[in-house]
């Protein structure tokens, strides 16, 4: 495969994650939006560690190939830590107020 | 055409085709259900470009754990399609318009690239295999590892106050 054809896929995953967050009200669901961003960037990220193995390969580092993927490997991290954050925003969010619409956050005040 | 490249169409489209119902269907149970079919299409991508570790650590903990956390706080919360807040077609037609505009600045930033046309290795090389990335994540990126677990600590104390009843 040419790495065209992975860079169109994820562009095009993210590009539906950022439609999502910019017309949708419900909180959950652009929370689930960030993380489709999220996996468009791993996607990519994998396919470009694939792309330098097929380049690189036989060079006196091998490791810049594994980076990448220990990359993703941390930015799972982050998100698994970030998700259990964010939950418990929307949780004490509805538990003020009865409600998942991010419209009634337009204010920090009370 | 080949069986990877025949995969890789199969599940470019599952992937693309899920992506946009998570964002258009009405109930958020359905979207959640929609993303995890998103994430099982990753992951077979990952099996495709043979990095096995990857895959299977997609699987379990977005499909595993993160999805089920989202079901179980919109189960909590009760919320069906009734309760979805009303749309302004004005603002969701903007959103559009904005979204596949940048996605066609992409593309045609891509298309110029000299690089465009690489190939992957698709299928072959072990670096994916979790022997090569536990060598590497314990050598090289000990200190970031040991690190995150500080994160989830952090963020364990952090989800608990915050959703703390206040007395």
């Amino acid at each position: 495969m040419e790495i065209k054809w992975y860079i169109g896929l994820s562009l095009a995953l993210f590009c539906t994650g950022i439609v999502g967050v910019l017309t949708r009200r419900n909180s959950i669901i652009i929370f689930m939006c960030i993380e489709l961003m999220l996996n468009a960037v791993n996607l990519l990220l994998v396919a470009f560690s694939k792309m330098h193995a097929a380049t690189a390969l036989g060079q006196a580092n091998p490791n810049v190939v594994s980076d990448a993927q220990l990359f993703v490997f941390f930015i799972m991290v982050v998100a698994a830590a970030e998700v259990s954050v964010g939950l418990a925003i929307i949780v004490m969010l509805y538990r003020n107020t009865h409600s998942v619409d991010v419209n009634f956050l337009n204010r920090l005040k009370n | 055409m080949s069986i990877t490249e025949l995969l890789f169409w199969g599940l470019s489209v599952l992937a693309l085709f899920s992506a946009i119902m998570v964002v258009t269907s009405k109930s958020p149970v359905h979207s959640i259900l929609f993303l995890i079919v998103v994430f099982f299409a990753i992951s077979g991508h990952y099996i495709l470009m043979n990095a096995q570790f990857l895959a299977i650590v997609n699987i379990i903990v977005y499909a595993g754990a993160i999805m089920v956390l989202f079901l179980f706080v919109v189960m909590l919360m009760n919320l069906n399609a009734e309760s979805e807040p009303k749309k302004n077609r004005l603002i969701q037609f903007a959103g559009l318009i904005s979204g596949g505009c940048l996605f066609l600045v992409f593309i045609s930033a891509i298309t110029k690239s000299a690089s465009a046309n690489n190939l992957l290795q698709m299928g072959g090389g072990n670096f994916g295999l979790i022997k090569n990335l536990g060598m590497s994540l314990f050598k090289d990126y000990l200190i970031p590892f040991e690190i995150s677990s500080v994160l989830f600590l952090s963020a364990m104390i952090g989800a608990v106050v915050i959703g703390k009843k206040e007395s």
